[in-house]
Parts: C-alpha cells; structure tokens; sequence
C-alpha cells in the first residue's frame, strides 16, 4: 500500500518539522517556569534565523550564522526582560512589540543588505547544517524494518540531535539542580525566593536569557537546516504553535516533546496529504493546518485534562517594602 | 508599588509620558533609518507629504485610520474590561462571512435594507469568533490571550478554506468570491460625482462616517451607561467589582462581544467599502496594528481617533516613501508599530522613577 511507502519519509519529514518546536518550546518552558511569559517566542526565532542567514551570507560560516542567532535572539529577550523583569511592564505586550520589531526589522535590514526583497540569498552548503548520515547508511537504508528506522533517524541536521538532547537535559536541570528548583520557585512563588536572600530578578534574567538562546537555534535551525537561507516570515506561527505545545504539555520537558512531535506530524501530514484523497474523501489540508491550534483550545478548555500554568507566570514581582 | 506609583501632577502622567515615551519610539525608528543610509529627516518630509500633502494622500491616510479606529476601539474596549484580546485579526477575518453571505447572497435585497443587514452581519459574525474565547474564559478559566491567538490561526486556516472552496465560483483561478454589486457602501469618489465634485480615487468610502458613530457609541457606554461602568469596573478591580454586585463572567463576555463585533466592522470597510468581494488576507495586520492604537490611545476613544489617524498617516506616508526611497520598504512600519508598542505599552513606566525624581527636586 502506498501509505506503508510514504510512512518513514512522513515520519522523517515529522522529526524536521518538530525540531523548531521543541527548542521554541523548551524557551517557552524555561522562561514560563521563571514566572515570565513569552509571547515573543515566534519574534525571537524569525530574529535568529534571519541573523544566522546574514551571518552565514557574510562571513561564508554556518557557525558564525548560529553565533550571530544566539546573539541577537539573547538581545531580544533582553529587550524582553528589561520591560517585563526590571520595569514590570506588561509582559503580553512587550511579547508582541519583540514579535513586530523582529518580523519589521529583518525585513527592513534584508532588503538594505541583499536587495532581494527580504531575502537572503541561498546559502552553499558550508552555510548550512547539512544531513548527517549513519555510517553504511545507504546499506542499512535498503534492509527490512531495520531501514525503516535509519530512514527515520538518519539524515538530519546537527540540530535536531542538538535539540532532541536538550530535552532530557532541560528535565534534568529543571528537576534536579540548584538552578532549576529555584528557578522553579521563582515562577510558583517569588517572594519565597525573596526572602531566601536569592534575587528574584537575576534568577529570571537567566531564564530569559535561555530562552533566548533556545529561540536562537530554533532560528538558526529554519534558514539554515530547513531552509537555504531566509525568506519573509518564513517562521510562520511555529512560535505560538510552541506556545500551543507547551499548554499542551503543561509546562514539562518530557510532554513536550511529545506535544511538538504530534505537532510536528501533523504538520508532515499536512504537506503530504495536499490535495490526496483517503478512501475517496477529499481531506480538506486546512482542517489538518489549524488541528494543533484546535486541540489546544480544547485542552484549554478542560475537556481533554487541565494545563495548570505556574502560579507567578505573568506577574511582575514587586519587593514588599 | 507604593514607591513606583508615587505623586506626579496629573498633565505629566496623562501628556508628558505618552508623549515622551512616542518621542524614543520615533526616535529609535529613526536611527534604524539612518543604519540603512537614509536620512530621517528627508524621510520623514517624504513621509508627511504623501500622507496629508493632497487630496488623494489625505483619502488614503483616512481610509487606513477607518481600519485602525475599529480595530483599536476592539483593543480597547477589551482593555477596559482587563482583558487583552490579541483576536482582532481573527475577528476582522471571519466578519468578512458576514460581508460576503449578505452582499452575496441575498443581493437581491433593496440597498436600503441589505447595506444595514451587512453591517449587522459583519458585526455579529465578529462577536461570534470573539465568543468563544470569551465564553472559554469566563466559564472555564482559559486564558484569552492564549486562546484568541489560536482563534486568529483557526481563522485563516477556515477561511481559506471557506473563501476557496464556497464562494469562489467554479472555474475562477483567483481565490475570492465573485463580485458584491448592489450591496456595497459608496465611496467618497462616486459620492463627488453625485454632486458634481471630481475627486481622487482612494478607497475612502462612507464608512468612516461609521467609524466616528464607533467612536462616539463607545465613549457613550463606558462613560455613560451602567454596563460600561460595570465593564470598568470589572476591569479595574474584579474582586471589588463582585461586591458591587456584579458579575465578572456576564462581564467578560459582553465586553469581548462587543470588542469582536467592533473589530467586526472593519470588514464594512475593507469588504464593502474597497474590495467588494471576498479575498483572502484582507485583514492585512489591521488587527495587531489595533493593539498599538489602543495602547498608544491609552484606550480612550479619543485617543483612539489621534492613534488611528497617525497609524494610517504612518500606513499612506509609508507607501509613498517606500516609492521615493526604495531602501525603506512598507516593513518600516511593522518596525515602528513594534517600537510603540514597546515603549508606550510594555516600557509604560520607564521614566515615571526619573521623572518623580526631577518632579521631587523641583518641588522641593
């Protein structure tokens, strides 16, 4: 049956499409656990993947196109946490400013320094993240479920292995070091960690700051992995979908890797199903596009189980006096 | 926040901020200008010129400011009540159905009668989308902003399907429906013509005269009535508000229908009153530019208007300059949306410590 032949190439194609959303969501975790919210994820990553197409334009690097990523995505959620940290402004709306300063800016900058509309010009294959393979893979590739797997596993960017790692790392930190527990109080109950004699302010820096980087390689992952460089807009709501993961995965590592992996699929799903028909039934590609948005209203909502976010998230913390 | 709240005369709290927090807004865009070689001054003579240096600028710069009026009043509104509705795009959207059942379908009705219908239909159709977040939150606790951004997500992907597969006419290659003829609102041109006066071509079309009935109805209610009272009121202080007897669910949901319902009418301007007929995307960011009107109006309809008015001055002075001066494309403004949102929303109170400061010395 043709589905069995398409299944490893929609699973592998599942495992690109979900990488973007497991570090935007991991950001998301990180600076949610801190008690601060982000809606700028999907800013953040547009801002690192266009500096890493820059980057690696200019200077002929992939690497130097991640650096710059991390860099100027780090510098957005500072911009972030100055507003939502240091002066308690409203962290909704400093989220959606970081959203439309980074969706203008790179635009603006791109067609000053390329002259193709916004875009950057396609990058070679040292200016990427190429495919890594399995040794024999082309052996392997050919056996009996065994290449199913290899088709699969095999053949991804270092950056999907990096954040495939980062997911048990992030469990771990979060549940097991200094660092994440306070970070943990910080986000449920601040002024606990207050009176502990931690700061409540530089705990959250460093949470934003993380998720600055995590939105970086998200960023650096779409133009230079996914894509061959940088088009308009190209981080196409995968910022809030990560934000929809993380309610779905109510705010742990583990849930949401599998939350954006559903998310992920369903996306491969959407592309290979374009315009099929399955038993003689026209799927409409939209019902399967706006599924992950769906469901997570319904989660929302209590009907499949409850998302209980943490208790300080969305609250700026004053220092009683 | 005893200390960051302290004594300022009311004119720095209400004039001097706002304007000083526009004030970096400008000019930080001002120095992104300058980073990509251009120079702000000529820039901005560019800009002002082809907004308000004739006619036909003056169309355009209205006919955006009718969009920006509706979509900030639904922030605002919304604001008001304490809830931040980042829906607005969604709504506008699927307020277009309204547009497009009525105009379309039932075009055989005298323009009389359609035209209201229409509006009504755009109206409802808005609230509608605006509902269900808000019944999510009032009964369920789900947070709308959280929930009216997948509502703008759920959208786009509805109506694509929608407008290709219902109302484009077998056989058209074009995704849109066909055209509205009867039930559409007359533009200013067409109304010139009238009467014997030649004017430019713009989209501007009565719906303006919409918008300031907008405008008015809203201040109307929150100043005015008891439901706007108890929608401030409920905004301001939810757990005073239960015991003044009102109900923060009822709260919640009025106010977001009437926020979905005020984004609603922008479909009358863009549906209507330009395209006259069903297109995709025709929303155009119109919604997000409503949560910096809002915010930069600090959500009084007054201030909606001034806000509105410098967004759509911004949106035709933008056009032009971006012919003039190719180097600062149309993106220009997304970047200066985003500045004031940042610097007169979420940096609100930046300078309030610094000003006390000085405030504190010079009364001294």
């Amino acid at each position: 049956m043709e589905v069995f032949h398409l299944l490893p190439e929609i699973l592998a194609s599942s495992i690109r499409l979900s990488v973007p959303l497991i570090f935007a969501c991991l950001a998301g975790l990180w600076s949610e656990r801190s008690g601060i919210v982000d809606i700028g994820l999907e800013g953040k990553m547009l801002a690192g993947a266009f500096a890493a197409a820059a980057a690696a334009t200019f200077f002929g690097s992939v690497w130097t196109g991640l650096l710059l990523a991390l860099i100027v995505s780090v510098a957005f959620s500072l911009i972030h946490g100055y507003a939502s940290i240091t002066h308690r402004g409203n962290q909704v709306v400093s989220g959606v400013a970081i959203n439309m300063l980074a969706a203008g800016l790179a635009l603006v900058l791109g067609n000053t320094w390329f002259h193709e509309g916004g875009r950057t010009p396609a990058l070679a294959v040292t200016e990427r993240f190429m495919p890594l393979f399995l040794p024999s893979d082309a052996v392997l590739r050919d056996l009996p479920v065994i290449g199913w797997v290899v088709q699969i596993v095999s053949g991804h960017s270092l950056l999907t292995y990096v954040a495939f790692a980062l997911v048990p790392l992030t469990a771990w930190a979060l549940a097991r070091t200094r660092f994440g527990l306070r970070l943990r109080a910080v986000g449920e109950n601040p002024h606990a960690v207050d009176t502990a004699g931690i700061s409540v302010a530089w705990l959250r820096y460093r949470a934003v700051i993380i998720a600055g980087l995590l939105c970086g390689l998200a960023g650096a992952f779409l133009s230079t992995s996914l894509a061959a460089g940088f088009i308009k807009d190209m981080s196409a709501g995968r910022g809030f979908m990560a934000l929809a993961a993380l309610i779905f995965a109510n705010w742990r590592a583990w849930p949401a890797l599998g939350a954006c992996l559903l998310f992920g699929f369903l996306g491969a799903l959407g592309n290979h199903l374009q315009g099929a028909e399955i038993m003689g039934l026209k799927v409409p590609v939209q019902a399967i596009i706006m599924l992950p948005y769906v469901l997570t209203v319904i989660l929302l909502a209590g009907f499949i189980g409850k998302s209980i976010p943490p208790r300080a998230s969305g609250i700026p913390y004053t220092k009683d006096r | 926040m005893a200390a960051a709240r302290g004594e300022l005369p009311g004119w720095v709290d209400i004039g001097l901020i706002p304007v000083l927090n526009l004030a970096i807004a400008l000019i930080v865009a001002g120095l992104v200008v300058v980073i990509i070689g251009e120079s702000p001054i000529e820039a901005l003579g560019i800009l002002l010129n082809g907004a308000m240096g004739s006619l036909k600028g003056w169309g355009y710069t209205l006919y955006y400011a009718t969009n920006f009026t509706f979509t900030g009043l639904a922030v605002a509104v919304a604001f008001h009540a304490g809830l931040f509705n980042i829906g607005g795009e969604g709504q506008v959207y699927v307020a277009g159905l309204g547009a497009g059942i009525v105009g379309l379908g039932l075009d055989f009705l005298p323009w009389p009668i359609g035209l209201p219908l229409a509006i009504l239909a755009c109206m409802a159709f808005g609230a509608a989308w605006a509902f269900i977040p808000a019944y999510l939150q009032a009964k369920r606790g789900s947070h709308i902003v959280i929930t009216t951004i997948m509502f703008n997500f759920i959208a786009a992907s509805l109506m694509v399907y929608l407008i290709n597969n219902v109302f484009r006419p077998a056989g058209r290659m074009a995704v849109e429906s066909r055209e509205i003829t009867s039930i559409v609102m007359p533009s200013f041109r067409e109304i010139g013509a009238w009467i014997g006066v030649k004017l430019p071509n713009t989209p501007l079309n009565l719906t303006i005269i919409l918008a300031g009935l907008a405008v008015w109805a809203v201040w109307y209610l929150l100043w005015r009535t008891k439901l706007g009272y108890e929608i401030r009121a409920a905004g301001a202080n939810p757990a005073a508000a239960v015991y003044a007897g009102i109900r923060p669910e009822r709260i919640i949901i009025i106010a977001m229908l009437i926020s979905g319902g005020l984004a609603g009418l922008m479909a009358v301007n863009e549906i209507l009153g330009v395209q006259h007929r069903l297109v995709l995307e025709f929303a155009g960011g119109a919604g997000f530019v409503g949560i910096a009107v809002a915010l930069m109006g600090r959500s009084h309809p007054a201030g909606v208007v001034l806000a509105a008015l410098l967004f759509g001055l911004l949106y035709q002075g933008g056009a032009e300059l971006s012919f003039a001066k190719p180097a600062i494309t149309r993106d220009m403004i997304v970047v200066i949306q985003g500045l004031v949102i940042l610097f007169m929303g979420a940096l609100e109170q930046a300078f309030r410590p610094h000003l006390l400061r000085v405030f504190a010395v010079a009364g001294a």
